[in-house]
């Protein structure tokens, strides 16, 4: 964190993006929740705005302080900037004599820069990057979109009462890989690059060198987001617990919606569907999110291996922190908490895996 | 141009064979005779079969990995897309992707007893393998082949069984559950067959496909006779969309089966096998 970038320089870094030709995303408020969407001016930024969240709550409050960045995170990751929620994969087409011709469909995106990406959610990114990209089989409309992607993350200065990032390991400072990282003080940020785009960016930039009490600043409200009213335990023997009795109380109070699936940033299952087209012969092969919690995930030729939500959560849990260790090496969890606070009947991930071991 | 696991090759329909009144097998060449050169697999392997404008289905390879002439899959009607692929006629056209997923242990097993296990229909996966050791019957000790159907009638390739049994160092041992008139073999559970089976448990590997319970009971069978574990080696089945482990449908546990199975021993699963809702 060697550079300091003024407040109101702020706007030197959205044009230098503009002109390298990115387009930007950054985080707004949108229905009373924090969102990404297009950024074209600092004047669109959350300011002054903090989250309150709880199981089974979310509300937004503002407050006169100058910061940008003082909130935890809203209900989407930046997961559907890589992982598109309903995306194309190919096409084909029947000519007269029956034969097919298949194209594939690959995203063509825009290079996007996405300011205020959370550690959470790059610990996230890194672990989707594993699953689509570094296994066995590569993922090209993954890595299309990822490939597209400039990342500026910012530091948390805030944690919410649902957030433990703390004892995942994964926040709430930074540890991944970034383009830009921004820690927020009141006069500005301080910043630091950490590839060879943010750091051409960075050089465009009206810098100066951040001072110690700059520095001790940032640190300190940094330090303010340690603490976290969350803990998650490092790897909990589900596996070993499958006939505990809890499973039965989550699924009673389960709805079985698919939200905490919707908003986990790790969550990588989807379906594939078909549309054919009204001519008959052109037809799509398109993927969309899919969700452990709904029927038709382990249907198997007439029957549903898993049909009910006790069945479903364990399923859903038993992967995500347990599995996950075994497939990619570590827990399937960054610790964002938004599965608590999505989850309509406040099912609280790390209260459940406590009664559960 | 970066490969595309996602995209299917057009096939033809080179030949339909019914085999039963909902058992049918389709022979296929890829239409891009390259891309055919190109194409190979192993024993117990799976491809993706799409039905224009219906969607795709997981489906077996029933040849020869060495035949390179035609890849035929041997398909029961089950749902929406293999009761659209039974209308299918020679000459028409599917896509496939393929070949996935981990196949039945035929380097590992040779020189070695070979026990081939399945319950309920047809099973496909591992008549590709009786075939397999039969063409390469030097290769392999004991070739015991074991079936058991529900109904007599669901045995498909009645007449195979008869020139299989009399291949040399073979033994066949066919059961029904429901038995009539004219059924000369067995009545009962597979399992009660292993009894008489002849192999060596210290130098023989056992292939399982069909019902869970069936191979369940199977592997307990197979471990009462002094069989390892680790040579028990079993075929899954889950929902398949995606069929290179990034879709998740099939996960079992901490395992895809689309690309780290269908086809594991014993130790991999049998921590979650038969645990209902996995």
């Amino acid at each position: 964190m060697n550079h300091f970038l003024a407040r109101e320089d702020f706007p030197h870094l959205l044009s230098a993006l503009t002109q390298a030709g990115y387009g930007c995303v950054g985080p707004q408020i949108r229905q009373g929740a924090i969102v990404f969407d297009h950024l074209h001016s600092v004047t669109q930024l959350p300011q002054g705005w903090q989250d309150e969240q709880q199981p089974a709550h979310y509300r937004l409050q503002q407050t006169d302080s100058p910061y940008w960045f003082n909130w935890s995170n809203g209900a989407s990751a930046i997961k559907p900037y890589t992982f598109a929620p309903q995306e194309n994969l190919w096409t084909v087409q029947r000519d007269q004599s029956g034969r097919l011709r298949f194209q594939a469909t690959l995203p063509q995106p825009q290079k996007t820069a996405i300011i205020g990406v959370r550690a959470c959610d790059l610990a996230a990114l890194a672990l989707q990057d594993q699953h689509f990209l570094h296994g066995k089989h590569v993922d090209p409309y993954y890595q299309a979109r990822r490939e597209s992607l400039l990342l500026i993350g910012v530091n948390c200065t805030h944690a919410a009462a649902t957030c433990f990032c703390v004892s995942t390991g994964d926040g709430p400072d930074i540890r991944q890989p970034y383009d830009l990282l921004l820690s927020e003080i009141a006069a500005g940020f301080l910043l630091s690059s950490g590839s060879t785009a943010g750091a051409t960016l960075a050089a465009q930039l009206p810098l100066t060198p951040a001072s110690d009490a700059q520095q001790h600043t940032a640190q300190q409200r940094m330090q303010a987001a340690t603490q976290q009213q969350r803990h998650l335990p490092a790897k909990p023997p589900l596996f070993a617990h499958l006939d505990h009795p809890h499973w039965q109380t989550v699924g009673a109070r389960c709805l079985a919606c698919g939200n905490c699936t919707s908003v986990c940033p790790t969550c990588f299952c989807h379906q594939a569907v078909e549309i054919p087209d009204l001519d008959g012969d052109t037809s799509r092969h398109e993927r969309r999110w899919d969700s452990c919690f709904q029927p038709g995930h382990s249907y198997i030729h007439g029957w549903q291996i898993r049909s009910n939500a006790t069945d479903y959560y364990r399923q859903w849990l038993t992967h995500k922190l347990a599995g996950w260790h075994e497939q990619f090496g570590r827990s399937g969890c960054t610790g964002c908490g938004r599965c608590i606070s999505w989850c309509p009947a406040g099912i609280d991930l790390t209260a459940e895996v406590e009664q559960l071991v | 141009m970066k490969p595309n696991d996602y995209l299917p090759h057009e096939v033809q329909i080179v030949a339909r064979v019914q085999e039963a009144p909902d058992i049918f097998t389709l022979r296929l060449r890829f239409t891009d005779l390259a891309h055919h050169a190109r194409y190979h697999f192993d024993a117990g392997q799976f491809n993706m079969l799409y039905l224009h404008g219906v969607g795709e289905v997981a489906i077996s390879i029933a040849s020869d990995p060495k035949d390179t002439h035609l890849i035929d899959h041997t398909v029961r009607v089950v749902g929406r897309v293999t009761k659209a692929l039974a209308q299918l006629q020679t000459g028409d056209y599917l896509g496939l992707r393929g070949p996935f997923g981990r196949g039945w242990p035929m380097a590992a097993a040779q020189g070695r007893d070979v026990l081939l296990i399945t319950g309920g229909l047809g099973c496909a996966p591992v008549v590709s393998v009786v075939h397999y050791v039969l063409r390469r019957r030097a290769h392999y000790a004991r070739l015991v082949i074991m079936q058991g159907v529900k109904h007599t009638h669901d045995l498909i390739w009645r007449r195979q069984y008869d020139t299989w049994a009399a291949a040399p160092n073979t033994q066949v041992l066919l059961t029904a559950d429901q038995t009539g008139q004219g059924w000369p073999f067995n009545t009962g559970l597979v399992t009660q067959l292993i009894g008489q089976a002849q192999f060596d448990p210290a130098n023989a590997v056992a292939m399982l496909c069909g019902p869970e319970g069936m191979m369940r009971a199977t592997a307990q069978a197979l471990q009462e006779r002094g069989l390892p574990d680790h040579d028990i080696w079993l075929s899954m089945e889950r929902n398949m969309h995606c069929a290179v482990g990034h879709c998740g449908h099939c996960q079992f546990g901490s395992s895809f089966i689309c690309k780290d199975g269908p086809v594991y021993p014993l130790p991999e699963i049998s921590h979650l096998l038969g645990v209902k809702g996995f």
